[in-house]
């Protein structure tokens, strides 16, 4: 039986590295898929995951399960991805009295490896890769706290008792975050909204 | 149920996390308002649009980089390792003791020596009371106190 998280973290915490690599292993995708989507750059949502991981194995002995492992660490993400939001968004409003951005370099990111022999009809591709983008961009949008809420609550699949935990507000707050989101991203996509709607 | 508290109820009920009485509460709700019925669907269409984004996978470096950071960080040392002192500490210490053993042995070995000749003379306090350079210093010192005193004014 798979040892659960809790358990792995006490097992680090006497000395096991082994079971460090198994969490490792266990949460490095949802921590970089998490991390990108927020700062929109995959070589900073990297380096962010690898401090993210530093920081839980620096904490390991002070570690007590008084709160669930993935809020804990979703909480140092959440953290350092806003953190890092900020600096990002000061270092554009510099870069951008002298050098207008004109082209999306991460936009090729997401594409997958073989196009051809999973879209055939390549005009269907076309459409969906601008699908992607505007779902992308409607994202990238939002306000840092209800991106990230949008994120732990849609792809992380956490209880409302744990995003709010991590950001550091009730869950009545949440609630509230959640839906002008929701209602921030139904506008956003409408055209997408609409053709869903129909189908 | 009134559709400002469908607020914060909407999107609990469109990815089922609703307790089944706030459920029932918010279907029969829908059943008679079109305007939040759209807004569920809508909101439905929105959660369902946010699964088109694929997932990116780790670079293949990523694992090895984290290790190596890990790797890098020193060891954490228990309160006991304050009392071992380290190889070079340790050795520098005894060179330190060492050195001031052999001052203090070589000091000792060659104090000052005073002549023989000399003790009768600075035991006899006669001889010392009437030695001149002596008397002329006990006489100088209240001139230099005056002195001092008119500077001060």
């Amino acid at each position: 039986m798979a040892r659960s998280d809790v358990q792995l973290m006490l097992d680090v915490k006497a000395g096991d590295e082994q079971s460090f690599a198994l969490l490792l292993h266990r949460y490095r995708r949802p921590l970089v898929n998490f991390l990108y989507r927020m700062v929109r750059n995959r070589e900073q949502a990297e380096d962010l995951a690898q401090e993210v991981f530093l920081r839980v194995y620096r904490a390991r002995e002070d570690y007590v399960p008084s709160a669930k492992f993935t809020t804990w660490l979703f909480r140092i993400a959440t953290n350092l991805a806003l953190n890092s939001v900020r600096d990002n968004r000061y270092q554009r409003m510099e870069i951008s009295l002298d050098a207008p951005v004109t082209a999306d370099a991460e936009d090729g990111d997401e594409k997958t490896l073989d196009v051809a022999e999973k879209h055939p009809n390549i005009e269907q591709h076309l459409v969906e890769d601008v699908q992607r983008k505007m779902i992308r961009h409607a994202i990238e949008k939002l306000p840092e706290k209800q991106r990230a809420a949008v994120l732990l609550h849609k792809y992380q699949e956490l209880d409302y008792g744990e995003i709010s935990k991590i950001l550091d507000c009730s869950e009545s707050a949440l609630k509230s975050l959640l839906f002008r989101a929701y209602e921030t991203l139904r506008v956003e996509l409408a055209p997408l909204v609409a053709q869903r709607a129909r189908q | 149920m009134s559709c400002s508290r469908m607020e914060s109820k909407i999107l609990g009920y469109v990815d089922g996390r609703l307790k089944e009485g706030e459920r029932l509460e918010m279907e029969k709700h829908l059943s008679t308002c079109g305007a939040c019925q759209l807004r569920v669907n809508e909101f439905r269409s929105v959660h369902a649009l946010l699964d088109e984004l694929p997932m990116i996978e780790p670079s293949a470096a990523f694992d090895l980089r984290v290790r190596a950071r890990v790797a890098a960080e020193p060891a954490k040392q228990s309160w006991w390792a304050w009392f071992t002192p380290s190889p070079r500490v340790a050795f520098a210490a005894s060179m330190l003791l060492l050195a001031t053993v052999w001052v203090g042995r070589y000091s000792m070995s060659d104090p000052p020596q005073i002549d023989q000749a000399d003790i009768p003379v600075l035991e006899n306090y006669d001889v010392i009371s009437s030695f001149e350079p002596l008397t002329e210093l006990s006489q100088a010192e209240p001139a230099d106190n005056a002195d001092q005193q008119s500077q001060d004014m």
